[in-house]
C-alpha cells in the first residue's frame, strides 16, 4: 500500500537546518573559488608561470596541428586505395601533404630544442 | 528550505558576478591564479544549483504545497514519476532546470579543458557565467522558483495530463542539454575572437563541444517528434510549429558547422563562416530558448509569461551584436590561409552542403518568424502554414541527400575527374534500378503524383550505393594491404577511420530517415470514422470494426484500504463491463472510456488497437461535486501498432455529453456534497456502466503510415554513426614518423614541384 | 581565366543566385500567407476564397458536433462579434469551451469553412492560478498562452 501522503510536515527548526546548510554552502564556495589566490600567495616556483604557459601552449599547438596533418596523411592515402585518386594524383597530394608535415615537425623540434636550452640555462649559470 | 533555495539562487548571482570579473581580470593582467579562480567558481556555481535542484525535487517528491510551483503543477493523485518530472513543467523550475544544465556542463567542459587554451577558456567562462547570470537573474526577479505561500494548500492542481506521457517528460532535459551545450561553442568561439586564437587547438576542443550539442539536441528533438507522433491526438510527428522549428534551427546550423570545420582544419579556409555558424547555432538555441519562454508566436507550445520576452530580445540582440563586432574587428586574423583547390573536392561538396543547410535554415528562420516580420513591415499579423514550409525545404533536403551521397566518392584536395565519374557508376545504377522498381510496383501515375517522394527514394539510394561502395572498396583495400579477413578487415577498417566511416553511417541514418518521412508523408491513409459498436468501416484497402467499448474508474486511492475505500471499489467493480483503475496508460485519470477495435485487411487480422480517452480531475469546485472527476483537461491514449513496414494508429474521442450521462452528472452534483469526494467517485462508476450498457457512437481518427518506425531507426543509426565519429584514438603517430625520413623529404620536395 | 578571376566569378554567381532565391522566397511568403485576424475584424475584412487564420476564444454552447463536421463559434478574447466555423479534421485534446483557438478558415457563401486539420488549441497555461483562493502569495504567473 502506498504510504500516507500527508503534506511533508517541516520539523520545527527547519529554517534553523536550511540556515546551517546556506553558512555551510557557502563556507565551501569560498574555499573552492579562493584556492587557487591561496595557492599563489605561497612563494612557488622560479620560473614565470605565465611564460612556461605560453611555451606549452605554442607546443599543444604544434601537435594538434600535427594530428590534423597525419589525419590528412592518412586520409589521402585511403581515398588512393578507395579508387578517388590516380596514381600521379595521389603522388602529387601525398607529396604536398608531407612536406608541410616536416615543415611541422620541424618547428615543433626547434620549440623542444628551445624549451631543453631553457631548462639548462639556469644550471649553468 | 524554500529559504535555502533563494539563498542558493542569490548566492549563485554572487558567484557568477565574482566569475566573471575574476577571469576577465585574469585574462588581461596575466594572472593565472585569477583565470583559475574563475574556473572554479563555475564549479561553485554547478553545486550550488545542484543543491537549489535537489531543495525543489525533494519539495515535489514529499508534496510541500507551500511551494507556489508544487502546488500549482503537481498534486497528491500525481503519480510519482510525473512528480519527479513535474519540477521542470512550469516556468520557473525549467529555468531552473536550464541553469542547472548550464552550470554542468560548463564544469564538466572547463574541467576539461583547464590548463588549456588559457585566454580562450578564460573568456568563454565569463561568457558562460554571463549566461547563467541571465537565466539566475530571471528566476530571481521574474519567476521565483522557490516562491511560498502560508498557510500551504492542502492539495496541488495536478499535473497537466498532457504532459503525463515518459517521452514528454525527458524531452525538456534533453533538449534543454542540447540548447545549453550549444552556448558552449559560441563561448568559446566568442572566446577565440577575444583573445585573438582560432587555430588548430582551438578547432580540436571545440568539434567535441558542438558534437555533443549536435547529439543532445538531436536526440531532444527526435523525442519531441516521437512523443508528438505516439502519444498526442494527432498522428503525426512534425507540424512546422514554431517550438518544433526553433529547435531545428540550431541543429541545422550545428550540423553545418561540423562539416565546415573539417574544411578549416585541413586548409585554413572559412575561418570567418565557421565562427559566425558558431555564434549563429548559440545565438539560434538562445532565440529557441525565447520561444518558447515568451508566447510570442502563436504556437501550441507557447507559454510563459510575456514579461520574459523583454529581457530575452535585449540578450539576443546583445549577442547579435557582439558577435557582428567581433568578426568585424577580427577579420584580419581570419583571413583563409589556403583557396579551394579545385570544385571537384570533397571540400566542394562540403562547402554545397553548408550552403544548403543554411539554406534550409533560412526558409525555416524566415516562416517561423514571419508573424513577427510582417507585423513589422506590413502592420498586419500574418502567417506560413506546413504547405509553404513543404515546399521549399522538401527540394532542400533531396539536394542535402544527393551531396551526402556524392561527398564520399569525391577524394580530398582535389579529386581525379575520370575516377570519380567511374565512381558513380554503381550508386546511379542502383538509384536507377530502385526507380524502375517503383514504377513497376507504384505504377506510372504514381511518380506523376507524388514526385517528391519518389526522388527521395531515388536519392536514398542512391547514398547507400555511394556508401556500400565505400564500405565494400574500404574493406577490400585493407583485406588486401593486412592480409586480414573480410570481416575483421570491415572492423578495423571503421575502427581506424572513425571520422570517415562513422559520418558515412550517419548519412545512411540520414537518408533511412528521409526515407521514412517521405513515405510516411505521402504514402499515408487517413481517415475520420463515426462507429459505433458492432459496425465496421473500410480505409483504404484496411476494415476497421468496433468490436466493444471499454471502461475505467480509478478513485483516490488514498482511502483504498479503509473500509470506505473497498466500498467503493466495490461499487465501482460491480457495474457491468467496468474495470477499476488504474488505468492502462498508469496516468491517474478519474475515468478512463475506450475501444476496443479489430483491424483486417483482405481478410486476415492485422492487429487489436485498444485506444481510450482520459478524463481528469479538475479539483474545481464549480463543476460540481461530480463533474470535477471529469472536469479537467481530458487526454487521448492512442492505439498504436508499430510495424517494419507500416504503422496502424488510432485515437478515439467518445462521447461523454450524451443526454443520458450528463443526466447522470447533474444528478450526482445535486445530491452528492463536495466535501466527500470518494462519493462522487461513484456516480463516475454509474456512468461508467451507463457507458458500457448502451455506448454511443464515438469519433475514430484512424492513421497507416508506411515506413514510419523506419524515422526512428534512421535517428538511432545517425547517433550511432555520430558516436563512432567523434570517438577519441586511432593515431597514426607510429607509421608516419619512420616515412618522414631525409628520401621521403626528397621526393616531397619534388612532388611539390610537380603540384 | 586566371585563378583570381575564376574564384570572384563563382562568387558573383553564388551569391546571385542566393539573393535571387531568397527574393523568390521572400516574395511567395506574402501572397501564400494567411492574416491573422480577430472575429471583428474577419468579419469586416475578410474576402471570399482568402484563407486567414482566426484566433479568438470559443464560445460557450456553441460547440455541436454533426457525424464530421464540428460547429462552434469563435468570439474576441474580450467578447464581442462571434464567427461560426464548420470544421473538419482532428480536434486537438485541449479543444472546448472558453479555449483560445486558432483555425485557417476560408469564407465560403455565407459560411466560414475551417480548413483540414488546422484547428489548433492553445495549451491552456501551464502555469496555472492555484483554483483556490488561498494561494494569494505567489504571484500568478499564469498567461492563456
Amino acid at each position: 500500500m502506498p504510504a500516507p501522503r500527508t503534506a511533508w510536515r517541516a520539523p520545527d527548526g527547519v529554517d534553523l537546518l536550511a540556515a546551517i546548510l546556506a553558512v555551510a554552502l557557502l563556507g565551501v564556495v569560498i574555499l573552492v573559488v579562493s584556492a587557487p589566490l591561496r595557492a599563489a600567495r605561497r612563494p612557488s616556483g622560479t620560473e614565470s608561470p605565465a611564460q612556461g604557459a605560453e611555451a606549452g601552449e605554442d607546443r599543444v599547438e604544434l601537435e594538434a596541428a600535427r594530428e590534423a596533418k597525419y589525419r590528412e596523411i592518412r586520409d589521402a592515402e585511403l581515398d588512393y586505395r578507395t579508387g578517388k585518386l590516380s596514381e600521379e594524383d595521389f603522388a602529387a597530394t601525398d607529396g604536398a601533404l608531407r612536406a608541410e608535415a616536416v615543415e611541422i615537425l620541424d618547428r615543433l623540434g626547434a620549440l623542444q630544442r628551445e624549451a631543453q636550452e631553457n631548462s639548462e640555462a639556469p644550471r649553468a649559470s | 528550505m524554500a529559504l535555502l533555495g533563494r539563498i542558493c539562487l542569490l548566492l549563485a548571482l554572487v558567484v557568477c558576478a565574482y566569475g566573471i570579473g575574476a577571469s576577465i581580470y585574469g585574462v588581461r593582467s596575466g594572472r593565472l591564479e585569477f583565470s583559475d579562480s574563475g574556473r572554479r567558481s563555475v564549479y561553485a556555481l554547478a553545486g550550488i544549483l545542484t543543491v537549489a535542484f535537489a531543495v525543489l525535487e525533494v519539495a515535489f517528491l514529499h508534496n510541500d504545497f507551500a511551494f507556489n510551483t508544487v502546488a500549482d503543477t503537481s498534486s497528491r493523485t500525481t503519480p510519482t514519476f510525473y512528480k519527479a518530472a513535474a519540477v521542470w513543467s512550469s516556468q520557473e523550475g525549467s529555468l531552473l532546470l536550464w541553469a542547472w544544465l548550464l552550470s554542468l556542463w560548463s564544469s564538466l567542459v572547463l574541467f576539461v579543458t583547464r590548463g588549456r587554451l588559457r585566454d580562450v577558456a578564460a573568456y568563454a567562462t565569463a561568457i558562460l557565467l554571463g549566461f547563467g547570470g541571465f537565466f539566475i537573474s530571471l528566476m530571481v526577479f521574474y519567476a521565483q522558483p522557490f516562491a511560498t505561500t502560508s498557510p500551504a494548500p492542502p492539495e496541488g492542481v495536478g499535473l497537466d495530463p498532457l504532459l503525463r506521457f515518459p517521452t514528454m517528460m525527458i524531452h525538456p532535459p534533453m533538449l534543454y542539454s542540447g540548447y545549453t551545450l550549444c552556448t558552449i561553442p559560441l563561448a568559446f568561439g566568442m572566446g577565440a575572437l577575444l583573445a585573438r586564437r582560432v587555430d588548430a587547438e582551438w578547432i580540436r576542443v571545440i568539434r567535441k563541444f558542438a558534437f555533443a550539442a549536435w547529439f543532445f539536441l538531436g536526440i531532444g528533438i527526435l523525442l519531441g517528434a516521437r512523443w508528438s507522433y505516439s502519444e498526442l491526438g494527432w498522428g503525426g510527428y512534425w507540424g512546422w510549429d514554431a517550438v518544433e522549428n526553433a529547435s531545428l534551427m540550431p541543429w541545422l546550423t550545428g550540423t553545418a558547422f561540423l562539416h565546415s570545420l573539417m574544411i578549416q582544419e585541413k586548409r585554413g579556409m572559412l575561418k570567418v563562416w565557421n565562427v559566425s555558424l558558431v555564434l549563429a547555432t548559440g545565438t539560434l538555441a538562445i532565440m529557441g530558448t525565447f520561444l518558447v519562454r515568451s508566447g510570442v508566436l502563436n504556437s501550441i507550445h507557447a507559454f510563459g509569461g510575456a514579461t520574459l520576452g523583454v529581457p530575452f530580445v535585449v540578450l539576443i540582440a546583445v549577442l547579435i551584436a557582439s558577435s557582428i563586432y567581433l568578426v568585424v574587428t577580427r577579420r584580419d586574423m581570419l583571413r583563409s590561409e589556403h583557396r579551394l583547390d579545385s570544385l571537384v573536392s570533397r571540400e566542394a561538396v562540403f562547402m554545397g552542403n553548408n550552403l544548403v543547410l543554411v539554406a534550409l535554415c533560412f526558409v525555416i528562420f524566415w516562416g517561423t518568424y514571419f508573424p513577427l516580420i510582417s507585423q513589422a513591415l506590413t502592420g498586419q499579423e500574418a502567417s506560413v502554414g506546413p504547405p509553404w514550409f513543404d515546399r521549399y525545404t522538401v527540394p532542400l533536403a533531396l539536394v542535402l541527400v544527393l551531396l551526402s551521397g556524392i561527398g564520399p566518392v569525391i577524394a580530398w584536395r582535389r579529386a581525379t575527374l575520370a575516377n570519380a565519374r567511374r565512381n558513380f557508376v554503381v550508386p546511379a545504377a542502383v538509384a536507377l534500378l530502385t526507380l524502375i522498381v517503383l514504377v513497376l510496383i507504384k505504377g506510372p501515375p504514381t511518380l506523376a503524383e507524388k514526385p517528391f517522394a519518389i526522388a527521395m527514394f531515388c536519392c536514398a539510394a542512391f547514398v547507400f550505393g555511394s556508401i556500400g561502395q565505400e564500405f565494400f572498396r574500404g574493406m577490400r583495400a585493407r583485406a588486401a594491404m593486412a592480409g586480414e579477413a573480410p570481416p575483421v578487415a570491415l572492423v578495423a577498417l571503421v575502427k581506424r577511420n572513425r571520422r570517415r566511416y562513422g559520418g558515412y553511417i550517419v548519412h545512411i541514418g540520414i537518408a533511412v530517415l528521409f526515407v521514412g518521412v517521405a513515405a510516411s508523408s505521402s504514402f499515408q491513409h487517413a481517415s475520420e470514422l463515426g462507429l459505433s459498436p458492432g459496425q465496421s468501416a473500410r480505409v483504404g484497402a484496411y476494415t476497421i470494426r468496433y468490436v466493444r467499448p471499454t471502461a475505467s474508474v480509478t478513485p483516490d486511492y488514498d482511502s483504498a484500504d479503509t473500509q470506505g475505500g473497498r466500498e467503493l471499489s466495490a461499487v465501482i467493480r460491480s457495474e457491468p463491463g467496468v474495470t477499476l483503475g488504474p488505468d492502462t496508460a498508469r496516468t491517474g485519470a478519474s475515468l478512463s472510456l475506450g475501444a476496443v477495435l479489430d483491424v483486417t485487411k483482405g481478410g486476415h487480422h492485422v492487429t487489436t488497437l485498444s485506444p481510450s480517452e482520459g478524463f481528469y480531475d479538475s479539483g474545481d469546485p464549480t463543476q460540481g461535486s461530480v463533474g470535477h472527476f471529469i472536469g479537467g483537461q481530458p487526454v487521448s491514449h492512442v492505439a498504436l501498432d508499430a510495424g517494419v513496414t507500416r504503422d496502424v494508429w488510432t485515437a478515439i474521442a467518445p462521447n461523454i455529453e450524451t443526454p443520458q450521462l450528463k443526466r447522470i452528472i447533474a444528478l450526482g452534483n445535486k445530491t452528492l456534497p463536495f466535501v466527500h469526494p470518494g462519493e462522487g467517485i461513484v456516480a463516475i462508476a454509474a456512468m461508467a456502466g451507463a457507458y458500457m450498457q448502451s455506448p454511443p457512437q464515438a469519433q475514430f481518427h484512424f492513421i497507416v503510415s508506411p515506413l514510419v518506425m523506419w524515422i526512428w531507426i534512421g535517428g538511432l543509426i545517425v547517433g550511432g554513426g555520430g558516436l563512432i565519429a567523434i570517438w577519441p584514438g586511432g593515431r597514426a603517430v607510429y607509421s608516419l614518423r619512420r616515412r618522414v625520413s631525409a628520401r621521403s623529404r626528397a621526393r616531397a620536395a619534388h612532388g611539390l614541384a610537380r603540384a | 581565366m586566371n585563378p583570381a578571376r575564376k574564384r570572384t566569378v563563382r562568387l558573383v554567381v553564388a551569391l546571385s543566385t542566393a539573393v535571387v532565391l531568397a527574393g523568390a522566397l521572400i516574395y511567395t511568403s506574402f501572397s501564400a500567407a494567411s492574416p491573422a485576424l480577430s472575429p471583428t475584424q474577419l468579419l469586416h475584412q475578410a474576402q471570399p476564397g482568402r484563407s486567414y487564420q482566426l484566433t479568438g476564444t470559443v464560445v460557450t454552447h456553441s460547440v455541436a458536433r454533426e457525424g464530421a463536421v464540428l460547429d462552434f463559434s469563435v468570439a474576441d478574447r474580450a467578447g464581442g462579434a462571434a464567427v461560426p466555423v464548420a470544421y473538419t479534421g482532428t480536434v486537438p485534446d485541449p479543444f472546448r469551451e472558453g479555449r483560445e483557438v486558432i483555425v485557417t478558415v476560408e469564407k465560403r457563401g455565407g459560411q466560414y469553412v475551417g480548413e483540414r486539420n488546422s484547428l489548433i488549441t492553445k495549451c491552456p497555461s501551464k502555469y496555472k492560478e492555484a483554483p483556490t483562493p488561498a494561494s494569494g502569495g505567489g504571484a500568478p504567473e499564469n498567461q492563456s498562452s
